[in-house]
């Protein structure tokens, strides 16, 4: 499951955008008439050099492969962004990025 | 004699079918092995007041001019609608996006350690329906909505 980050330079701070590969399954959907067990990404951490500046509760209402943006301030280039995921499996990824 | 029988047999079956509906009702929640401070809780609730009280613990709150939302008011599909907020409201320390009449309201929330009142995501929803921003500022929640049409739901199987 790829995790990837993006950067963007807007006003006031940077956004970043975090994309990961996940089903997101909401544990009602059915194939060949089975339900797929429920599988969704719960906690997503957003951190600048090593400090947590948000975190992101998810619910199963989150679309799949999952697009999530937050806007960090005062990041100067060089910096480190870290993105950590985990899901209701205990399943967890992770990426970082220099702001550029 | 056979009156009797048929009644023993009634209750039988009834209370079958009630540990039936029972059992069919714990399925369809999500998995209760969840993190420890996930609020599963306000993820778990059925009505918008109900999931806003079990994430704030309170519900109160008062539309804000300065929560902005940046959303088509037209979804085709509701399984992948882009939603994105931002607010200038000082101190903002979480915002919350709601899907009204999704069956379960509470999409998702970001805890704000230092970033700006900034969220995006892309989420499902089920059908036609207002969504609701909360931002909590200064201990206080404040509201936006707007509404977003949706031709084909997305959260059907």
């Amino acid at each position: 499951m790829a995790t990837k980050i993006r950067i963007k330079q807007a006003d006031g701070g940077h956004e970043v955008l975090a994309l990961v590969e996940h089903p997101m399954d909401t544990g009602q959907q059915k194939k060949d008439g089975v339900l797929i067990p429920a599988n969704w990404i719960q906690k997503m951490s957003f951190s600048l050099n090593g400090k947590e500046v948000a975190v992101a509760d998810l619910g199963v209402a989150v679309s799949a492969d999952p697009l999530i943006s937050v806007m960090i301030k005062g990041a100067k280039t060089g910096d480190t962004v870290k993105v950590n995921w985990s899901d209701n499996l205990g399943k967890t990824g992770s990426a970082e990025k220099k702001v550029g | 004699m056979t009156n009797l029988h048929r009644r023993t047999f009634l209750k039988a079956t009834l209370a079958t079918a009630t540990v039936g509906l029972v059992a069919a009702a714990g399925l369809l929640k999500p998995t209760r092995v969840l993190a420890a401070d996930w609020p599963s809780a306000a993820f778990e609730s059925k009505n918008l007041d109900e999931a806003i009280k079990g994430l704030y613990r309170v519900s109160e709150r008062s539309a804000s001019g300065s929560i902005a939302i940046n959303a088509q008011p037209l979804a085709e599909i509701g399984n992948n609608v882009p939603f994105t907020v931002s607010t200038s409201l000082p101190n903002v320390d979480s915002l919350a996006v709601f899907v009204e009449k999704n069956d379960r309201p509470l999409v998702a929330s970001l805890n704000l350690k230092g970033a700006a009142g900034h969220f995006s995501l892309r989420m499902k929803m089920a059908r036609t329906s207002d969504v609701h921003v909360v931002c909590r500022a200064g201990g206080k929640l404040y509201t936006a909505k707007q509404n977003i049409k949706v031709t084909v739901g997305g959260c059907g199987g």
